[in-house]
């Protein structure tokens, strides 16, 4: 501006000086981009935290018997792998990390509704992380009840169950608090002309999951208080000897649970379904199709609550109901897969990491997916009821599918968000290692839980030690594989070459403005004319 | 095009903040409803002992507080409407009032928190282990929901001790008044969820 003119000079929201300096500039922040980074850099620690700790248990489970830790200590590591993985990274995973930096751009508007609040959620975040950890440190032991805090046993026990839930509230705070930020965006901010049916599908998705957030998050509040209240106030809403009821507790705890296994995996599709068409080079296929199914899932989720507990005591006509739903909620699912098949058929289909990744994530996914309906189905479900049957299908549904579209979308939104690209042939490689380790590590729990190798267990025996010798194996090369991709995602954010501000030829709004974009991510207000997947 | 600055102006939208309240509104409301879900659930199985607990508590004292709320409801709403027509001094006393009856709800609640409290009957008591399984629950509920609504009490008043100072330094006036109306919401949820309270705890027969 040297030159006086009303010529605006580009700054990227990165070297953008603001009020504050240093380190302030960042934890005081209210640009939607830079609390999008923060999150991602929080919840990359703490799933490298979450993937140790799980390195660890598949240490242990190496062979039959004692092999690195006492039975005690794999209680709290099983639990805090769940607390820290379920509440601190799959939940807020996507929507905190690409919603936040991602939803303004695409809806073509500068920032999110309530900034200031923006900043506030993650702070409580931050918050609530610290309570998670200080609960592992405290006198009383780190708490041994599972991630899901089952009364009596959590009302009963004498660790830091309290420290433990009430960073759960905390957390869940801040995801009311982001999904109440994104509706409010997506009703207030989209750009002039932008309706809701031609809106990306990522806000799409992330809207769906924003209304999941906002609905069943205080249900566990609630839920978690009286928990808190039943071991400092004896209150006996969960106690036989009280007089309450233990399934209640199971109840109250997967109506939110349950919803929130779609705040992780809406998102996820919302990624993969902005991937595909960008390197198909084709318009998606059943747009609305694909929006509708966003909230099919998210209303349907609300309903299937009780198959977590078919062996917990319910009536027959519970469980089929229950059942009836849950094969339901998988139709939706189905259609967008169906959907994304169709718009690769006869596209100009070009193999970059995102896509490699965004391939995957539709293998596991169907994997995942399908298992799902065997647990759906009253009768198999009894079966494996807490077998690592179920280990296995829940990590390919959360990480096979959420881990592996946060890895389709960091590599994909990557040249946007720093400005600079990663090297593509150290991106493959560490795809393949990562995509070997993970089906060696989760797939023989399968075939071990159909065995009847009970979950949580720290013991086995000798008959399955084959099958956790592969899993084992194959945790070891994850965990390369992740440094691989983690080591090549820095080098390229230091070191890469500069990015073009549409390095993939992408349609959507976020590819017409620079890279890394300014603060105030569009010189003029877009207008919008046509619908977001258009290919010349 | 040449008026835009490198840097966010305040962004004012009267819309959102209102969506955004009612947003948090719901959030609040399902907070309780999992605990009228407890509620409905323990009664169904308890009926004659949630009866019979609920002879213990005085309809008089709860009576009183909920004209007081409903009364602090109307003052409120009254407050914003002085505002809209850029009467500072009115809505002042408004909001004053509103705040004096909150206090006069907190009051009435000590003092019957109190006698439970002296006659050994709150959570966590040997009185309260002692009793029948469905009069236990009783008061455990009665403590957890009228508790966490006292809670909600605090937290509007301390909304709306910051609308009236805001009032008064004129930072809320009749051009924008977004604040107080948001804390006025949030109060009608507060007296809203008395509504319901009152006849599950004080009523039932």
């Amino acid at each position: 501006m040297s030159n006086g003119t009303s010529k605006i000079e580009y700054v990227s929201y990165l070297e953008h000086q603001g009020k504050y300096e240093g380190i302030f500039s960042w934890i005081f922040a209210t640009d939607h981009k830079r609390i999008g980074l923060l999150y991602m850099y929080a919840i990359i620690t703490f799933f490298f935290i979450g993937a140790i700790l799980g390195l660890l248990m598949k240490i242990e489970l190496i062979a039959p018997g004692e092999t690195i830790m006492k039975p005690q200590v794999y209680n709290g590591v099983f639990t805090l792998h769940g607390i820290l993985m379920i509440f601190m990274v799959v939940i807020p995973g996507l929507s905190a990390v690409f919603g936040n930096f991602f939803l303004p751009i695409l809806i073509g508007a500068k920032d999110v509704s309530f900034p200031k609040l923006n900043r506030f959620s993650w702070w409580i975040f931050i918050a609530g992380s610290i309570m998670a950890v200080a609960s592992q440190l405290m006198k009383d032991g780190p708490p041994d009840t599972g991630w899901t805090f089952y009364a009596p046993y959590s009302t009963s026990t004498g660790t830091n169950v309290i420290m433990a839930t009430a960073a759960a509230f905390v957390l869940g705070f801040s995801s009311i608090l982001t999904g109440l930020n994104f509706i409010v965006t997506i009703h207030q901010m989209r750009a002039p002309g932008m309706k809701f049916f031609n809106m990306p599908l990522f806000p799409w998705a992330l809207y769906a999951t924003a209304w999941i957030q906002l609905l069943a998050t205080p249900i566990i509040g609630i839920t978690l208080l009286m928990l808190i209240g039943e071991r400092l106030f004896a209150i006996g809403f969960f106690d036989p000897t009280l007089g309450g009821d233990p399934l209640l507790f199971q109840h109250l705890f997967w109506i939110y649970s349950h919803p929130a296994v779609y705040v992780m995996i809406l998102p996820a599709m919302g990624v993969i379904t902005e991937i595909i068409p960008t390197f198909c080079q084709k318009q998606i296929y059943g747009y609305k199709a694909i929006a509708i199914s966003s909230l099919a899932i998210a209303g349907v989720g609300f309903l299937v609550w009780g198959h977590h507990m078919y062996t917990s005591g319910m009536s027959e006509n519970a469980r089929w109901f229950f059942s009836l739903l849950t094969f339901i909620v998988a139709v939706p699912s189905a259609i967008k897969v169906f959907n994304w098949i169709s718009t690769m058929y006869k596209g100009s289909i070009d193999v970059k990491p995102p896509f490699l990744y965004a391939l995957s994530f539709i293998f596991l996914f169907i994997i995942g997916g399908t298992t799902g309906l065997l647990l759906g189905s009253v009768a198999t479900n009894v079966q494996v009821h807490d077998t690592s049957f179920v280990v296995a299908h829940f990590h390919y549904i959360v990480f096979g599918g959420m881990g592996f579209a946060f890895f389709a979308a960091i590599h994909y939104w990557f040249p946007k968000m720093y400005g600079k690209m990663y090297d593509y042939k150290r991106a493959n490689i560490a795809w393949g290692i990562i995509f070997l380790g993970f089906n060696l590590l989760y797939f023989p729990q399968f075939i071990i839980g159909i065995e009847g190798m009970p979950r949580r267990y720290f013991d086995y025996p000798i008959q399955f030690q084959t099958s956790q010798i592969i899993s084992s194996i194959g945790g070891f090369i994850l965990v390369s594989g992740l440094i691989l991709m983690v080591f090549n995602l820095i080098q390229g954010a230091r070191k890469g070459k500069l990015a073009p501000a549409n390095p993939w030829n992408g349609s959507t709004l976020e590819w017409q403005i620079p890279s890394p974009p300014s603060l105030e991510n569009f010189d003029e207000e877009p207008v919008i004319k046509k619908n977001p997947y258009y290919y010349k | 095009m040449s008026e835009n600055k490198l840097h966010i102006e305040e962004h004012r939208d009267d819309e959102a903040s209102k969506l955004g309240m009612w947003l948090f509104i719901f959030t609040e409301l399902l907070l309780f409803g999992g605990l009228f879900l407890v509620y409905s659930i323990f009664r169904a199985q308890y009926t004659t002992s949630f009866h019979e607990s609920s002879l213990e508590l005085s309809v008089t004292i709860g009576a009183i507080n909920t004209i007081v709320l409903l009364f602090s409801s109307m003052t409120i709403a009254m407050a914003l409407s002085a505002i809209q027509k850029n009467n500072k001094k009115l809505a002042l006393i408004l909001i004053g009032i509103t705040l004096f009856c909150a206090a006069i709800f907190l009051f009435n609640k000590y003092f019957e928190w109190g006698a439970k409290i002296e006659h050994g009957l709150y959570p966590g008591s040997t009185l309260m282990t002692l009793l029948d399984r469905g009069h236990l629950l009783y008061f455990s509920l009665y403590f957890f929901m009228t508790g966490l609504h006292a809670l909600h009490i605090v937290i509007g008043m301390i909304l709306l001790i910051v609308c009236y100072f805001k009032v008064k330094s004129q930072n809320i006036n009749n051009q924008n008044y977004v604040l107080l109306e948001n804390g006025a919401l949030y109060w009608h949820l507060v007296d809203l969820i008395w509504i319901f309270l009152f006849p599950l705890i004080y009523l039932i027969t």
